[in-house]
C-alpha cells in the first residue's frame, strides 16, 4: 500500500468537453431563469394549487443528496474505515458542490429572487425555512473548514476526526431541517408526520451515496486513474443497505398513514388512485429506485461486478428523483380537506385532484442545477488536490 | 342670513419654509416613488391596529345562497383583482365554495378567504416574517419583505393566499400588490383602519342575502360578539386549534 498522493485533474479534451457541456446546461438555466423572472410564473407549469413544482424537486434532491455526499468522509473521519480515506476529501467536495447546485434552484425559482438580501437579512425564527438558512450557510463553513483540515499537511487525526464529528453532526441537523419543511406542514395531510425527518436522513444517505459512486468512477475514468473493483462493490453494498433503509421508512409512512381514518384519502391516493403519482410511486420510487438496485447489488454473481453498483446507483437517483416528485407535487395534487364529510367545489379547485405538467423552463432550472453542482466539483477538481492518483483495491487497503 | 366666513387654512404667502420643504418633500414622494410608497403593507398598517380589538367575521351559512357572489364581486371590484379568467393562476382572495353534505345530500354554500387566524401558520412559516399578524388580529403579507417562496401557501389550511404569476396594472393605491409575491384577503384593512367595513360584508348587506356579520370578536357589546353568543357557529377546520377570526353558522 502506497502514500496516497491527491494530484489536481488535468485539462484534458475530455474534461473540457465536459465542461462546455456543463456550461451549456447552466446558460440554458440562467436564460430560463431570466425568461420566468421577467414573464412571471405564469410561463412555468407551478399555479397557485401547485405552488412548488418540478424545480422543488431538483433542489430537494441536490439538497438532500449533498448531506448524503458526505457519507464517505464520515466514514472515513468519524468512523475511522482505512479503505475510504482517500475519497474523504472529494466526498466533501461534492457535498459543497451539491449544496450549492440545490440552493441555486431554490433561489432562483423564488417570485422575488432580487429580494435575497431580505431573506439573509430578516429571519422569522419560528419558520423552519429561516433556520435551514442558518444549517446550510453553517453548512458550507463547518464542512469547508473540514475540508481544508484534510488537505493540511500533517494535520493530526484527533483534529480531522473532531470536524469531521462536527460536520457528521451538522448533516443530520440539516437533512432534519430539510424534511421538517414537510413534516411540520400541519394543514396537509400528505406532510404532517415526524417520519419525514428520518425518512429524509435515509434518502439522503442513498441518494448522496449514489452520486458520489457515479461521479468518483467517473472522475477515475476520465482521468485514466484506477478505481479497485472490490471498493465499488463495497461502496454498492453500502448503497444497498441505505435503500433497504429508504424502503423500510417508507414502508412505515404509508402503513401508519393507512391506519388512520383521516388519511385513508391521500394514501389511495398515492398508493391506487393517483395516476402518474401512483405510478412513480411503485415503478419509479419502488422498483426502480429500491428494489432493482437492490437486487443488482446484493446478487450473489452478478453483485460483484462493477456495472451492477454503477447502473444500482443510477437507479437510485432515478428512483429518488420520482421519490421526492411523488412528495412534492403529489402530496400538493390532493386537495386540501377544509370540509370534512362534505363535498366541496368552487372556481378556486376546491375538492378537485389539482393538475401540473412542468414546463421545459423548469427543467432545464433543474437540470442547470445539477450541472452547476458538477461544474463546481470539476473546478475543484481541476484546482485543489483532491482526487487520488490510485484508488486501486491495493492501494486503499481494500482486501479483493 | 348670514354665512359662515369662508377659511383658508393657509395661502401660500403665509407659508413659512418647513410648510415649503413639507410639500415639496410630499410631491417628489408622489412623482418619484409611487412604488415604495404603494407597495407596502409593512410598518403603517400594522401602527393603525389597536391591541385591544379582534376583529372577525361571522358568516351564516343558511342565508348565504349558491347563486349570489356579490362578496366575491365586490372585494374584487374594491382590491383590484381581476375575477379570474385563469382560475389555476389568477389571485381569488375570496371564493365562493358550494358543498355537499356526503352523508345526507343537502347542499350549501359559503364565502371563503383568509380566516385571520390567531396562531396562522402562514406566519409561523414566513422565513422573512413578510406574513405578519396585526394586533388586532388581521393577518397581512408585507410587499416589501415578501421574498415569493410560496411556504406560506404550502401551510394555509384553508386555500385562502394567492401568488402573482404575471405582471399587473391598474392597482389600487389601498390594496399594493405585485408580481412574484403572495397575496390574500386583508379584510379591507384600508375600510376598517378608517372606521368602515369590509367590501364583502356591505356587498352582502346592501345586494345580498345580508348573510355575513363584521365586527370586533373582544368587544362583548359588539352586534358579532352577541350572534356568537346567542347562536352556535363553527370555525373551520377546528381541529387544527388555529383560532380563526373568521365563523360559520348552520353549516
Amino acid at each position: 500500500m502506497e502514500r496516497t498522493i491527491y494530484r489536481e485533474i488535468p485539462a484534458s479534451r475530455p474534461v473540457i468537453q465536459l465542461a462546455v457541456l456543463l456550461g451549456g446546461f447552466i446558460a440554458a438555466a440562467a436564460g430560463a431563469v431570466l425568461y420566468i423572472e421577467h414573464n412571471g410564473h405564469i410561463v412555468t407549469g407551478m399555479n397557485n394549487q401547485i405552488v412548488w413544482g418540478l424545480p422543488h424537486v431538483f433542489a430537494i434532491f441536490l439538497i438532500v443528496a449533498a448531506s448524503g455526499a458526505l457519507n464517505v468522509a464520515s466514514i472515513a473521519s468519524v468512523f475511522g474505515k482505512t479503505p475510504y480515506k482517500p475519497m474523504a476529501r472529494l466526498s466533501a467536495l461534492l457535498a459543497l458542490s451539491l449544496l450549492a447546485g440545490g440552493l441555486a434552484v431554490l433561489v432562483l425559482d423564488l417570485g422575488r429572487p432580487d429580494r435575497l438580501i431580505v431573506a439573509m437579512t430578516e429571519y422569522n425564527f419560528s419558520s423552519i425555512f429561516a433556520w435551514n438558512i442558518y444549517l446550510y450557510t453553517g453548512f458550507f463553513a463547518v464542512v469547508g473548514v473540514y475540508l481544508f483540515l484534510q488537505m493540511g499537511r500533517n494535520t493530526p487525526y484527533s483534529i480531522v476526526r473532531t470536524a469531521g464529528t462536527v460536520a457528521f453532526l451538522w448533516r443530520l441537523a440539516l437533512t432534519t431541517g430539510t424534511g421538517s419543511i414537510f413534516g411540520w406542514l400541519v394543514a396537509r395531510s400528505a406532510y404532517d408526520a415526524a417520519i419525514m425527518a428520518p425518512l429524509f436522513i435515509v434518502m439522503s444517505f442513498a441518494f448522496g451515496l449514489a452520486v458520489f459512486i457515479l461521479v468518483v468512477t467517473g472522475m477515475c475514468r476520465l482521468t485514466g486513474r484506477p478505481f479497485g473493483k472490490s471498493l465499488l462493490n463495497r461502496l454498492g453494498r453500502l448503497l444497498g443497505i441505505f435503500v433497504a433503509l429508504v424502503l423500510y421508512f417508507t414502508g412505515v409512512q404509508h402503513l401508519t398513514n393507512l391506519y388512520a381514518a383521516e388519511h385513508g384519502g391521500i394514501e389511495w391516493f398515492i398508493l391506487r388512485d393517483g395516476g402518474i403519482y401512483t405510478q412513480l410511486f411503485w415503478f419509479g420510487q419502488v422498483l426502480i429506485g429500491g428494489i432493482i438496485p437492490l437486487v443488482l447489488v446484493f446478487h450473489p454473481t452478478g453483485g460483484v461486478k462493477p456495472v451492477s453498483t454503477i447502473l444500482a446507483s443510477v437507479l437510485v437517483i432515478l428512483g429518488g428523483l420520482a421519490q421526492l416528485y411523488v412528495i412534492v407535487i403529489g402530496g400538493q395534487a390532493f386537495p386540501l380537506d377544509i370540509f370534512p364529510g362534505f363535498q366541496a367545489s368552487s372556481s378556486f379547485m376546491d375538492g378537485q385532484v389539482n393538475a401540473y405538467s412542468p414546463s421545459y423552463l423548469e427543467l432545464l432550472l433543474g437540470l442547470g442545477g445539477v450541472a452547476l453542482a458538477l461544474a463546481l466539483t470539476g473546478v475543484g477538481l481541476k484546482i485543489l488536490r483532491i482526487l487520488p492518483t490510485n484508488l486501486s483495491d491495493g492501494n486503499v487497503g481494500q482486501t479483493p | 342670513m348670514n354665512l359662515p366666513a369662508l377659511k383658508f387654512s393657509k395661502t401660500p404667502r403665509d407659508m413659512n419654509r418647513r410648510d415649503f420643504l413639507r410639500s415639496g418633500a410630499a410631491l417628489a414622494t408622489i412623482t418619484l416613488a409611487p412604488g415604495v410608497t404603494l407597495m407596502s403593507f409593512g410598518g403603517e398598517a400594522a401602527a393603525n391596529a389597536d391591541a385591544g380589538k379582534r376583529w372577525g367575521l361571522l358568516i351564516d351559512v343558511n342565508k348565504c345562497s349558491q347563486d349570489c357572489s356579490a362578496c366575491v364581486s365586490a372585494c374584487s371590484k374594491e382590491n383590484g383583482w381581476k375575477l379570474p379568467e385563469n382560475p389555476e393562476t389568477d389571485a381569488q382572495w375570496i371564493r365562493k365554495v358550494d358543498l355537499k353534505d356526503l352523508l345526507t345530500g343537502r347542499e350549501s354554500s359559503l364565502p371563503m378567504m383568509c380566516q385571520h387566524c390567531e396562531d396562522a401558520p402562514c406566519v409561523d412559516v414566513c422565513p422573512t416574517g413578510a406574513s405578519f399578524k396585526r394586533k388586532d388580529g388581521i393577518v397581512l403579507v408585507d410587499k416589501h419583505a415578501c421574498i415569493g417562496c410560496r411556504y406560506c401557501m404550502m401551510a394555509c389550511p384553508y386555500k385562502a393566499r394567492s401568488f402573482i404569476h404575471e405582471p399587473l396594472t391598474d392597482q389600487k393605491a389601498h390594496a399594493p400588490r405585485g408580481k412574484g409575491t403572495v397575496e390574500s384577503c386583508t379584510l379591507c384593512v384600508h375600510k376598517v383602519d378608517a372606521g368602515g367595513t369590509p367590501a364583502c360584508v356591505e356587498a352582502c348587506n346592501t345586494t345580498g342575502n345580508g348573510a355575513m356579520m363584521f365586527g370586533d370578536l373582544n368587544d362583548p357589546e359588539s352586534d358579532i360578539a352577541k350572534a356568537l353568543l346567542a347562536y352556535p357557529s363553527i370555525a373551520l377546520r377546528a381541529d387544527l386549534g388555529l383560532n380563526p377570526g373568521v365563523r360559520y353558522s348552520n353549516l
